[in-house]
């Protein structure tokens, strides 16, 4: 039976590790490398780096990262963050990436989709949607949640899908940074639009709320930042209670 | 007798993380396309990600076909992965009818969309052992393996080693003599994944 996946995710600036470094057995606890290691060993299912350099230099600086990571670590990552054209997608993939996100881009030329569909396969392809509720309903955001693009979130959810993305990380800008659990009704109504997995993220404090994602609103997947940090909260552990609870976890 | 591993290029997918996987492990493994390398390595992996048709048309332009069922033929160890163990069968149903290596026999068919709810099907997923085998040693049953695929081979020959149940049980692995392949990639399969890949060159 497929197993529901433990996705941490690292922000990525400048070649470094910019959030949540709690480590403190790590010599440098920045280091993007020993922190995927790390997370390897706790049977992490998947990583996520997302990329918040806003420099030039950028392209070139995580390229390398990506080809060291790829050396280091056998397990699937995903890369994203700024990613604005099929040439971005082709060289992240060239480096080693197992699959690439892409979320303003995406709202901006919808086509981008299908042609990175088409030309690496749906499955590498992850589209992020960031939902904010406005009124009655969940508007897209893009910008890094900064711009209001008018779009429903179900209906972008569905168009995505449709295009050929593989997978969608979809996260609640509501709850994301309050630690009161995911957005469990956002979830839902995405996970029901579509035939692909979706990969819950943003407002994640404990095992519980993991499990709350997974068994009410279906997510195949939980991403979480700073939470795998502690030791009370590792992967390992909250695998060890979703498995108790019935959740099928790869341990 | 010193180990070469040939990784062959024929322009599917990401290989480079099949390379990863046995350098990490302390061999050396080059990605290759040319004749010479083929016949001259130990070990042969055909790895790749994409589409049956395209793959099958890609080895028939870049001469690969009889190269690698020479090999085949001649006993080298031999390791298909994901769609390198599809493009071993007769045939596959993508785009109606595609046909492939016919290493063995049976052929490769879609998941069933009115059964099965998420395809592809992607992520970790437990593997029953049929037939324990030197490529499993050390490797317990159920054991999570890494999936990224929507099409499935139907054998129509006694060499399933393992499967796997995503809405119903298909083969995940096969076993046949000098020929090992899986569904599932075990370069991106963590421990398990490594040990098979250490397995499959020290067997």
């Amino acid at each position: 039976m497929l197993a529901k996946r433990i996705i941490p995710c690292l922000d990525i600036k400048n070649n470094e590790v910019v959030k949540g470094i709690n480590f403190e057995d790590l010599k440098s606890a920045g280091d993007p490398v020993a922190l995927a290691k790390k997370y390897d060993d706790e049977l992490a299912d998947e990583l996520m780096f997302l990329d918040i350099t806003a420099s030039s230099e950028k392209r070139k600086t995580i390229l390398k990262l990506v080809e060291k990571i790829s050396e280091n670590i056998f397990i699937p990552f995903s890369v994203g963050g700024g990613v604005s054209e099929i040439e971005d997608i082709h060289n992240l993939l060239n480096s080693g990436a197992d699959k690439v996100s892409i979320n303003t881009a995406a709202v901006i030329n919808p086509e981008i989709i299908d042609e990175a569909a088409k030309k690496f396969g749906s499955s590498t392809i992850v589209i992020a949607i960031d939902a904010k509720k406005v009124g009655d309903e969940y508007l897209v955001f893009t910008y890094g949640g900064k711009k209001n693009s008018g779009i429903n979130a179900i209906q972008w959810a569905k168009e995505v899908y449709n295009r050929g993305a593989g997978e969608i990380l979809l996260t609640s800008m509501d709850k994301d940074g309050t630690k009161s659990g995911y957005e469990i009704n956002l979830t839902s109504m995405v996970v029901r639009s579509v035939k692909i997995p979706v990969i819950a993220s943003g407002g994640a404090r404990d095992a519980k709320d993991i499990e709350e994602v997974f068994v009410k609103a279906d997510a195949g997947a939980a991403l979480a930042a700073s939470i795998f940090h502690y030791e009370n909260s590792g992967i390992i552990s909250i695998k060890k209670y979703l498995k108790s609870k019935g959740i099928n976890v790869r341990l | 007798m010193e180990k070469k591993i040939a990784v062959i290029d024929y322009g599917m997918g990401n290989l480079k993380n099949v390379k990863n996987a046995f350098n990490f492990l302390g061999y050396s493994a080059k990605i290759t396309g040319d004749f010479e390398d083929i016949k001259n390595a130990t070990y042969l992996v055909l790895p790749g990600v994409g589409g049956f048709k395209d793959a099958m048309a890609t080895l028939k332009r870049k001469g690969l076909v009889n190269p690698i069922k020479d090999a085949i033929t001649e006993g080298k160890k031999f390791l298909g992965i994901c769609l390198g163990m599809q493009l071993l069968f007769e045939t596959s149903e993508e785009f109606g009818y595609s046909e492939g290596l016919g290493i063995f026999k049976g052929k490769v068919v879609k998941f069933d969309e009115n059964i099965v709810n998420l395809i592809p099907h992607i992520g970790w997923n437990d593997i029953e052992i049929l037939k324990p085998s030197e490529e499993f040693k050390g490797i317990e049953n159920k054991s999570f393996f890494y999936f990224l695929h929507s099409y499935y081979c139907v054998p129509e020959e006694d060499i399933a080693a393992a499967a796997c149940d995503y809405y119903g049980k298909f083969t995940a692995c096969v076993k046949k003599d000098n020929i090992f392949a899986c569904q599932f990639h075990p370069e991106k399969s963590h421990k398990e994944g490594l040990a098979l890949l250490k397995n499959f060159i020290e067997s």
